[in-house]
Formats: C-alpha cells, sequence, structure tokens
C-alpha cells in the first residue's frame, strides 16, 4: 500500500469516528460561503481568543475525566478567580473599589488566584481520595460552596474599573486587528497545549494517569500512589481554572459571580467531542484542543445564522447529548 | 424420533479474517451429559452462539428431534427448549433469589381486575418448587447477594432449567468452586440427566470431563475433530486432539536448585477475625512453593496481606534477615516483592492502554531522565525484550492488551513484575483462563525464573499444576497454614487431607 491511499484511509477512519466534527466543519464552510464576514480575520481572531480560554479550562476537566472522575466546580472556580482576579486588579483610583488594598500588580494578582485554584483544586481531590466521595458529588457540593464563596468576595456586585494596562494586555495582538492577526491568548493556549502534551505523554504523571483511568485497582497493585495522583490531578486542574478566570476578566474588561455558570458543562462537552472516554483511561490533548474548536465553532456558526441567542443552549445541548451517544456507540460496535 | 434431541451439522461461520467454525458438528443425546472440549479460539463458544441465534451462521442447519429449524434469537432458543448457564454470573445481589430466577419474565396478575402487576405469591412458589429441583432449600425471598458464589450458580441453574428445558449448556461451571461444591453441582447434573435433559459441557478439566460426560466432542480450529464415548478417553488422548500435536510433557523440567531460606513470614494475622491468622512459612532462593487450598481457605487474602492490599494486625517478613515493613504495594515492590493477582481482568490489565503502557507501569521509575521525562526509548527495549523473551503475540508495543488472548496477557503482565527485578514473586492462579499451549510457556517462564535465583510462591487451585511445578507445597485451610508437603511426595489425597482439616 503507498502512502497516499494510507492517508485516505486514515481519513476516511477519522471521518467514521469523529462524525460531530466532521459535521460541524461542514456546517461552518457552507455557513462561511453563505455569509459575509464569517471568513475574515476579525471572526478567526474572535474564534481563537474565545477558544484558548475555553481550553485551558478543558485541559483542567480531561485529566479529571480520563480518570473516571469529573468535575462539576470548573465553571464556579473560573467564575470566582475572575472575581477574585477583578477585585484585586481594579484601578487604585477607582471610585466603585471593593478593596482598601492598594493597587496591586496583575501577575501578583496572578499568583494569588492560582493558589486560591489550587487550594480548591486540592480539597477536591482530598475529598475524592480521602473521604472516597464519589467526584460528581464531591463536585456537586464545591461547586456550590466555590459559588457562595463568590458571592461573599463581591456582595453580588458586578466588578469593573481594571487597571487599563490589564485588559490590554489580555486582549492584545500580534498584528493589526482588521487584517491578519495572532492574539496573545492563543499563545498562552498554545503553551499550555505543549505543556500538557507533555505531562500526559512525557512524564511519569501522565502515565500513572492514564493507568488509574485504566484500571484504578490494577494500577494500585502496581505500586502507583493513586491518591497522589488524584490530588494532584484536581488541583492541576484548579490551577487552570484560575488561569482561565484571571484571563477571562482581563478579557471581558469586568466580571460578575454569573461568570463561568455552565463552563463545565461545556468542557466536559467539548472533552467528549474531542475522544476523551467518559469510560476513563483515553483522551489526548489534540482531541480536547479539537473539542473545544468544535464547541466555539458552533457557536460562531449560531452566531451568524442569527439563531436566536436562547436557541444557542438547546442547540449545543443536543450537540452534547449526541456527541455522548456517538462516543458510546464506538465501544459498543466493538464488543 | 430421532436418537438426537439437537443436532448442528456442517455449521460454517466466518467473521472479517477468519473463519471461526468450520463445518463444526454436535450432535446431543437426551439425558446424556456431552462435553465440548478445545482450546481457548477453538470455536466452542462461537457454537454455542450459533445455537443460540447470536451469531447467524453461514452455513449449516439446525435440527430439533431431527426437525429442521432456525434459531433466530436467544428468546427462541429458550422457546424450543435451550438454555445456558454461563461462565460469568450476571446476578442482581440486592434484589430476591425469585426475582433473579424470574427477571424480565414476572408472573403477572390484576390488581382490581384491570391493573397489571407482578405476581409475588406465585413467583416465590414457583422459585420454591425450582430451588427443590437443584436441591437448594432457602427461602426464595433471600436476597441473592447472601448466597455464596456455588449457591448463586444453583440459581442460575434453576432459573436455566425454569421453562421447558431439553438442553442445558454448562459453561465452566466449576472454575469458582470448591471441590465439595463440585460434588454438589455433579448431583444436580445427575438429577437432570435423569430427567432426559441433554447437557452440553464446556470445561478445561480434564478429571472431571472423564468422570461426569457420556460423550466428548473436540474442536481445534473451529474444525470439528471427532466425538468419543468419554469411557475410552484418557487424558493424554484428548489434549493431542485439542493441541493436534504430542504434547510429551504438561510441565517442564525444572533445573532449580533450591538454596537459603531468604524470604520468612512469621504470625501473619489478618484484621479481620474470619480471614488468614498466625500464618508462618518460609521460602528458600531458588523454590517454588505451590499454596494449594480450597476457595474460601484465604490463600489470596493471605498473600494480598503481605503486599501490602490487606491490613494485618500482627506478624513480619523478613528477606535476607532484614525486615521489611509494608503497608501498601508500593513499600512490597520497592523491597523487592511482586505478584500477578487472580483477577487479570480486575486487577492486572488495564485494558483500554497499550502493551507498552501495560509493560512498564510498574517501573516507571527507572525509565525516567534529567529527573522529570520518560525515556520512551528504552520503554520501547523493555517491550521488544519481553516480546522475544516470552514470545508475547502482538502485533506491537502500541496495541491495546485487550485485544490479546489471555495467555500473552498474561505474559505481559509477569513482564510488567520482571521488569522491577523482583526477589520474591507471588503468581496467584498464573494459569487460570489460559489456553494448553500458553499454560506450558507460562510454566516454563516460571521453572527459568526459580533457576535464576527468584523465590516463587504460586497458588493454584489445579492440582496438577502444584504438584507438578512444586518443590514444595504449602497447604490451606479457613485461615490457617495446615501443612507443608515435599513436591515429590505429593498427591492429590495428601493435599486434600490438609485443605480440609477444619478446625
Amino acid at each position: 500500500m503507498n502512502k497516499k491511499d494510507n492517508f485516505g484511509k486514515k481519513f476516511l477512519n477519522y471521518v467514521k469516528s469523529n462524525p460531530i466534527v466532521v459535521m460541524l466543519v461542514i456546517v461552518a464552510i457552507i455557513v462561511g460561503f453563505t455569509k459575509d464576514n464569517f471568513f475574515s480575520w476579525k471572526n478567526f481572531g474572535n474564534l481563537m481568543s474565545n477558544t484558548a480560554v475555553r481550553f485551558l479550562i478543558a485541559l483542567g476537566v480531561s485529566g479529571c475525566l480520563i480518570t473516571k472522575g469529573t468535575d462539576l466546580s470548573a465553571g464556579r472556580q473560573v467564575g470566582l478567580a475572575a472575581c477574585l482576579a477583578g477585585i484585586l486588579i481594579q484601578r487604585g483610583d477607582y471610585s466603585g473599589r471593593l478593596t482598601s488594598l492598594p493597587q496591586m500588580n496583575m501577575f501578583v494578582v496572578l499568583l494569588i488566584v492560582v493558589i486560591i485554584g489550587a487550594l480548591l483544586g486540592l480539597l477536591n481531590g482530598a475529598i475524592i481520595t480521602l473521604l472516597k466521595v464519589p467526584p460528581f458529588i464531591t463536585t456537586l457540593g464545591t461547586q456550590t460552596i466555590v459559588y457562595g464563596l463568590c458571592l461573599v468576595a463581591t456582595d453580588a456586585q458586578p466588578i469593573g474599573g481594571f487597571q487599563k494596562s490589564f485588559i490590554d494586555l489580555i486582549n492584545g495582538r500580534i498584528g493589526n486587528s482588521n487584517g491578519f492577526h495572532l492574539p496573545y491568548l492563543l499563545f498562552v493556549a498554545a503553551l499550555f497545549g505543549v505543556i500538557f502534551w507533555f505531562l500526559y505523554n512525557k512524564m511519569r504523571h501522565g502515565k500513572y494517569m492514564y493507568a488509574i483511568g485504566g484500571n484504578e485497582v490494577a494500577a494500585e497493585v502496581s505500586g502507583v500512589n493513586t491518591t497522589k495522583t488524584l490530588m494532584l490531578i484536581y488541583t492541576t486542574a484548579g490551577i487552570m481554572y484560575a488561569i482561565a478566570g484571571w484571563l477571562l476578566a482581563g478579557k471581558t474588561g469586568g466580571a460578575s459571580t454569573s461568570m463561568g455558570m455552565g463552563y463545565e458543562l461545556e468542557a466536559i462537552a467539548a472533552c467528549t467531542i474531542g475522544g476523551v472516554s467518559t469510560t476513563g483511561g483515553i483522551g489526548t490533548v489534540s482531541g480536547v484542543l479539537v473539542g473545544v474548536l468544535v464547541f466555539e465553532l458552533l457557536k460562531i456558526v449560531l452566531q451568524f445564522l442569527g439563531v436566536n441567542p436562547y436557541y444557542n443552549y438547546i442547540v449545543q445541548g443536543v450537540v452534547i447529548v449526541v456527541a455522548v451517544a456517538l462516543d458510546v456507540r464506538k465501544y459498543l460496535a466493538k464488543k | 424420533m430421532s436418537e438426537y434431541v439437537l443436532e448442528m451439522r456442517g455449521v460454517c461461520k466466518s467473521f472479517p479474517g477468519v473463519k471461526a467454525l468450520d463445518h463444526a458438528q454436535l450432535k446431543l443425546r437426551p439425558g446424556t451429559v456431552h462435553a465440548l472440549m478445545g482450546e481457548n479460539g477453538a470455536g466452542k463458544s462461537t457454537l454455542m452462539k450459533c445455537m443460540f441465534g447470536i451469531y447467524k451462521m453461514d452455513e449449516g442447519d439446525i435440527y430439533i428431534d431431527g426437525q429442521k429449524t432456525v434459531i433466530s434469537d436467544p428468546l427462541e432458543a429458550w422457546d424450543k427448549g435451550i438454555s445456558m448457564v454461563h461462565q460469568e454470573l450476571q446476578p442482581i445481589p440486592a434484589r430476591t433469589i425469585g426475582e433473579n430466577i424470574f427477571l424480565g419474565r414476572y408472573p403477572m396478575k390484576k390488581a382490581l381486575g384491570f391493573i397489571p402487576v407482578v405476581d409475588h405469591d406465585k413467583m416465590y412458589e414457583d422459585t420454591a418448587k425450582l430451588l427443590k429441583r437443584v436441591r437448594m432449600d432457602f427461602d426464595p425471598k433471600q436476597k441473592l447477594g447472601t448466597l455464596t458464589v456455588s449457591q448463586m450458580q444453583s440459581v442460575e441453574i434453576a432459573k436455566a432449567v425454569a421453562g421447558n428445558c431439553r438442553v442445558l449448556i454448562l459453561d465452566e461451571p466449576t472454575s469458582s468452586l470448591t471441590q465439595n461444591e463440585v460434588e454438589a453441582l455433579f448431583r444436580i447434573v445427575e438429577d437432570l440427566k435423569k430427567e432426559g435433559v441433554a447437557i452440553v459441557y464446556i470445561s478445561h478439566k480434564m478429571d472431571e470431563i472423564l468422570r461426569i460426560s457420556d460423550e466428548v466432542t473436540i474442536m481445534r480450529d473451529g474444525q470439528y475433530i471427532g466425538t468419543w464415548e468419554a469411557k475410552d478417553l484418557t487424558t493424554d488422548f484428548i489434549i493431542t486432539k485439542m493441541v493436534g500435536r504430542e504434547l510429551t510433557n504438561l510441565y517442564p523440567k525444572r533445573e532449580n536448585v533450591p538454596g537459603d531460606v531468604v524470604f520468612e513470614v512469621e504470625d501473619f494475622t489478618s484484621i479481620n477475625p474470619r480471614s488468614f491468622r498466625h500464618c508462618s512459612f518460609n521460602v528458600r532462593k531458588g523454590e517454588i512453593l505451590g499454596v494449594a487450598g480450597l476457595v474460601g481457605a484465604q490463600r489470596t487474602e493471605l498473600m494480598e496481606g503481605l503486599f501490602g492490599t490487606r491490613s494485618h494486625t500482627s506478624g513480619t517478613i523478613h528477606y535476607q534477615g532484614k525486615e521489611l515493613k509494608i503497608t501498601r504495594p508500593k513499600d512490597a515492590i520497592d523491597q523487592g516483592i511482586a505478584m500477578l493477582t487472580e483477577d487479570r481482568r480486575g486487577s492486572g490489565i488495564m485494558g483500554v492502554l497499550s502493551v507498552a503502557d501495560n509493560i512498564s507501569v510498574a517501573s516507571l521509575n527507572k525509565y525516567i531522565d534529567y529527573g522529570f521525562m520518560l525515556n520512551t526509548k528504552k520503554i520501547d527495549e523493555l517491550v521488544e525484550e519481553n516480546r522475544k523473551k516470552m514470545n508475547i503475540k502482538t502485533p506491537s508495543g502500541k496495541t491495546l492488551i485487550q485485544s490479546l488472548s489471555g495467555g500473552n496477557q498474561q505474559k505481559v503482565l509477569i513482564g510488567r513484575w520482571l521488569a522491577n527485578d523482583p526477589d520474591v514473586l507471588i503468581l496467584d492462579e498464573p494459569t487460570r483462563g489460559i489456553d494448553v499451549g500458553a499454560k506450558y510457556e507460562i510454566y516454563c517462564i516460571i521453572a527459568d525464573l526459580a533457576k535464576q535465583g527468584k523465590s516463587i510462591i504460586m497458588i493454584s487451585s489445579e492440582m496438577g499444576e502444584l504438584i507438578g511445578m512444586s518443590d514444595r507445597i504449602m497447604v490451606m485451610c479457613d485461615g490457617r497454614i495446615t501443612g507443608f508437603i515435599d513436591g515429590k511426595e505429593a498427591n492429590q489425597e495428601n493435599i486434600m487431607a490438609l485443605a480440609t482439616q477444619f478446625e
């Protein structure tokens, strides 16, 4: 068999095993040729920046999913990080300031929210591994706790008045926004993509993660410290949500308690569309990227089609269910 | 009237790339036990699935009482009086015996004359009758989960014969039963025989086959090899026919020379009072210590206690005079102990991961460069080395382990442990569910490891394997060690005597 045939076969296989991705790309292309401005640098830049933030969240969730867990607190953790970052990053002379602390450097703020995110992730990990509460229930509980913390911290007030340098940096880009340009967020996403790829494929931690997802008992018997590995996975996830929250605050130019709501479901859905199996042990960074990209593409397509935003949820929900149904079928067929 | 209750003739079935059945046949006389034998992959289960209409035959016919019939799904098979007790039982432990038996076909009645509800009285009445038929004296309302495995199996048999059963298939029915339970099962089989039921008995255990069956059909590579009267057969003959070549030896010649005592266990007791207690034994360098006992003798539990997956209240472990502190598997591994677990799927393989991932997971610490990066080249070398050394049949290291045969999976798991170069290897039922050819290969590997000076502890429920492979046999009964027998003097009788020494 020559190389060309091989590629053709691989392509066909991909189409067969990822029908939803292929379908959405086709829809996007059709929309692109029928609507003006769809194939524009501005739109491309938007897609990239949106995808970047969601990709970080999905990377965080992916570890939980690969080990047969889940993290329902992801979205609220993003929201808390965004709000805390917002409070700490407000201009020193802003009249609606929520804190009496002096104006802070945005990277100091990043460090603070990352530490808080790590602690929340560690809390999830500790409850799951030490108290043996199932991940679904654990993170359902912490989701509510985190939301409560967010309400307490902000007094449910929307937060604005950020330092201009912060907003400028997060929304910065290489090139002109009307022509070819690459948002800074794209590079952040690429950096974390590479880090996670290395973590999942080249480090012991990654191998242990897949081993736990493949068979937790066998992993334990083989000397894998499952408690430590799982705690690390949930802590890493917490850190990713915090970074995403910090970026989201800057990207939006403001923060509120409703921020991040439902992001966990979108991240889980994106992971599943990208081939992370709900039965554990399977999932790749590239798959997660494809999943997130497709999901963001779907949103933009709906926007361009002029669909009433209220319908978006319905369409997205259908896509989630269909994606998981197709994923499950792949394994059913093998039996 | 035909002399056969059921016949399958000229059955062919192909899957992409394989001819699973090639003119296979099976003829069952009423009131007999018909053993169906063959190595794993010989086509036994494919043939059974064709009988049940789970697979559609490419060629071939089924005759019931001499009449040509078509069976298109399991429900139709059930209606025609064919039922099966699977090797792996699928009980619902939280529901009652009656509900398990009548699952999916509950007797119904009308409440208030029009609301269809389950007729519990009738269900439990019928269940009681069925249980009597399989010599069980239980309350039909008892939760299934409170029964032992063998009792659950009896319930499954009761369920299978509940209808107008004429053909009953028992797939490896004794794989998890003790000797006494096997006897009880055989009594049930005899009863059913008298009732005129034709029983297909699928098993790898020669002694059972020769004892219980009237006729034996042997298959190899999807082909029908022949049918013989059981009374004319010998173990050697059956194996020769199954394997298709002369197997001169079931067990390899061992060249290991047991040396000094290196591994000592002193007064080991579980936190569970009904589990192992006051167990003391030792293993020599280069020795194979067999561990015999009935199911429930707590052999696995004792070994898991040593390995750190179970807790113990008292007891010490020494290796070459040095005390080992073990509270979890990692401690044991770090101190040179390895344990191949009994349940290959449950606690051995990581099915969705590759052969390479499975083989390296316990020894990843050895393949780290610069303190953080895995050396994938070295891992590939490890896979290649094991593949050659143990003749593991896998297309590549990237192949998912779940697509390999049981024997090859087991070799990968042995490779996983050898990668750590352990001093003491605990092997719990190392050949369970593995076909004859691969078994021999595993025995060779074990013998070779002992020759290299490793101390081996081998739990097995197969008497032949214990007697054929062990330098010494330790026998356990009900959580206690009841004695040691020299490998040369061991026989079925003296092992059973110690294994049944209840207090």
